[in-house]
């Protein structure tokens, strides 16, 4: 690996950064950057498009990595609400616990949470494959229309209500499942996929495959039904 | 938006610190709520006597008050707290009233101090010289209005009991009701602040024997909208998040203090944060420390 591009967020603006990050060309070769004291600021390397690595040395705020495109984000530290957020294809690595809406919205890639996430991870997801090692919070994967969301740990209150075609997968108990989310049938097609999300977040082996369960769609809230035309 | 913050201190050593920590904090919320701000400073009490904080217009003189009332008082820019002996806390309320009817009382209590004013959170806080204070615990709040018109009144903390006091960031949908059955309970909320009728609904469980926690727990069933508490007692320090936890919030926790932000940027600044357990208050969840305990 090259030498890291340092940068510390104590003694320069965060826009001096993303800027930076913005201007890299796709043959750049300052691939690997080193962020350090975030502080908590938010929109940390948001809107990047170029095949980089990014590493940052504590805890992030809101929207770190957001619109992500192609680069490899690394946090070492928690990150605040909607990390990954829009993230379209790449990667976002939290080493801690990420705040609300983690993977919010977005259409690739992969966010890997190795603690836990809090409320709404993986809202409106479209496509984004999100490994959270520790437990989501309540309203996970709410309206999530495609994409996978691996759960090792639990997962809160109404999970995957109003779902659309994403697959959920979770380890542990789950308080409760949101309107049109059923459990489903593990089959082998399930189980390779699963697979193939634990090894791209590098813990294939780890885990037992068969202690997951998996949730999705019963597709009864996809047309309009005469019956519940009073509900409206 | 609105940012609101709190800090609980286990350590002792860290009671002169309190001050310049929370006002550290508040700066950094100045951008979640740059309409007004506030806080409250449990700082030390003498046995027997009642701390009351004046607020008047500005060039209020006082030391003039003070000495005309015949108590010591302390003047702190717009505010001033004026220590009286328990005992005659009525008959100073009511000559305050006769002598100088512009001045408010806006907060009492063994040890609870608060100051709240209109203008950007930092320069609020260096004002009342916040960076000076000491204490065990306080609370502060950086305000984006919403309900209700950018006012001193309309600045939280709100107190409605003696050394309480509440921080709210978000809007109470049931406030109104709420307002009529307080009022029936002879607890006026005085201003048109959806955040003053919490902090008088916890006053009111309080005075009917609740504990903190357990108002907190009530609040649950009779306060209908979005909300993160953060609430002060003598002794104590609670949170609290609605059901489906809407409005921000992360806490820090060492051996030395408790701390609570809408951010974590508030917390980025205390000393020992890198090795804090932080975490978030997982919604209707009642969290509460007390001295006491």
């Amino acid at each position: 690996m090259t030498d890291a591009t340092r940068f510390d967020l104590a003694s320069a603006p965060l826009r001096e950064l993303n800027s930076a990050l913005h201007k890299l060309s796709a043959d750049t070769n300052e691939t690997y950057w080193k962020v350090a004291n975030p502080a908590g600021r938010h929109a940390v390397a948001a809107g990047l498009d170029v095949p980089v690595t990014v590493e940052i040395d504590g805890p992030v705020g809101y929207y770190c990595g957001g619109m992500n495109k192609q680069a490899r984000i690394i946090v070492n530290g928690n990150a605040g609400v909607g990390v990954a957020e829009n993230m379209m294809s790449g990667l976002v690595h939290v080493k801690g616990d990420a705040s609300q809406a983690a993977g919010a919205t977005a259409h690739g890639g992969l966010l890997i949470i190795d603690g836990n996430a809090s409320a709404r991870c993986g809202i409106s997801m479209k496509g984004i494959d999100i490994v959270v090692k520790g437990s989501v919070g309540h309203m996970s994967a709410f309206m999530a229309q495609a994409g996978t969301l691996t759960v090792l740990g639990d997962a809160g209150d109404a999970l995957g209500d109003s779902l659309y075609e994403a697959k959920l997968f979770v380890r542990g108990s789950v308080a409760g499942l949101g309107a049109d989310c059923v459990e489903k049938e593990m089959r082998e097609e399930h189980k390779a996929l699963l697979a193939a999300k634990l090894d791209a977040a590098g813990i294939l082996g780890e885990v037992d495959i068969s202690e997951f369960r998996r949730y999705g769609s019963a597709r009864t809230l996809y047309h309009f039904h005469v019956d519940n035309v009073s509900s409206y | 938006m609105c940012g609101i913050v709190g800090l609980f201190l286990k350590d002792k050593k860290l009671e002169p610190e309190l001050g310049a920590m929370v006002a550290q904090m508040l700066d950094v919320m100045c951008d979640r709520g740059p309409d007004s701000a506030g806080f409250a400073v449990y700082g030390a009490g003498t046995p027997g006597f009642v701390k009351l904080t004046l607020r008047g217009p500005a060039g209020t003189d006082f030391s003039a008050l003070g000495a005309e009332i015949g108590h010591l008082v302390t003047p702190r820019d717009t505010h001033a707290v004026l220590s009286v002996p328990a005992a005659e806390e009525a008959t100073v309320r009511a000559a305050l009233a006769r002598i100088a009817p512009e001045v408010r009382v806006v907060g009492a209590g063994a040890r609870m101090e608060l100051y709240k004013e209109v203008g950007l959170p930092a320069d609020v806080a260096r004002r009342f010289k916040l960076e000076t204070m000491s204490g065990t615990h306080a609370i502060g709040h950086t305000r984006m209005a919403t309900e209700s018109a950018v006012t001193t009144d309309g600045a939280h903390p709100f107190s409605t009991g003696p050394d309480q006091c509440l921080v709210h960031n978000g809007s109470l949908s049931n406030h109104a009701g709420v307002r009529r059955l307080l009022a029936r309970e002879g607890l006026p909320v005085t201003t048109e602040n959806d955040s003053e009728v919490a902090a008088a609904y916890l006053t009111y469980r309080m005075r009917g024997g609740d504990s903190l926690g357990e108002a907190l727990e009530h609040s649950l069933d009779d306060l209908d909208g979005f909300y993160t508490f953060v609430v002060g007692t003598e002794s104590g320090f609670g949170v609290l998040r609605d059901p489906i936890a809407c409005k921000p919030a992360v806490m820090a926790e060492t051996d030395g203090y408790v701390a609570f932000g809408s951010e974590y940027r508030a917390l980025a600044g205390l000393p020992g944060i890198e090795s804090a357990r932080v975490f978030e208050p997982e919604p209707a969840k009642v969290y509460f420390w007390d001295r006491a305990a």
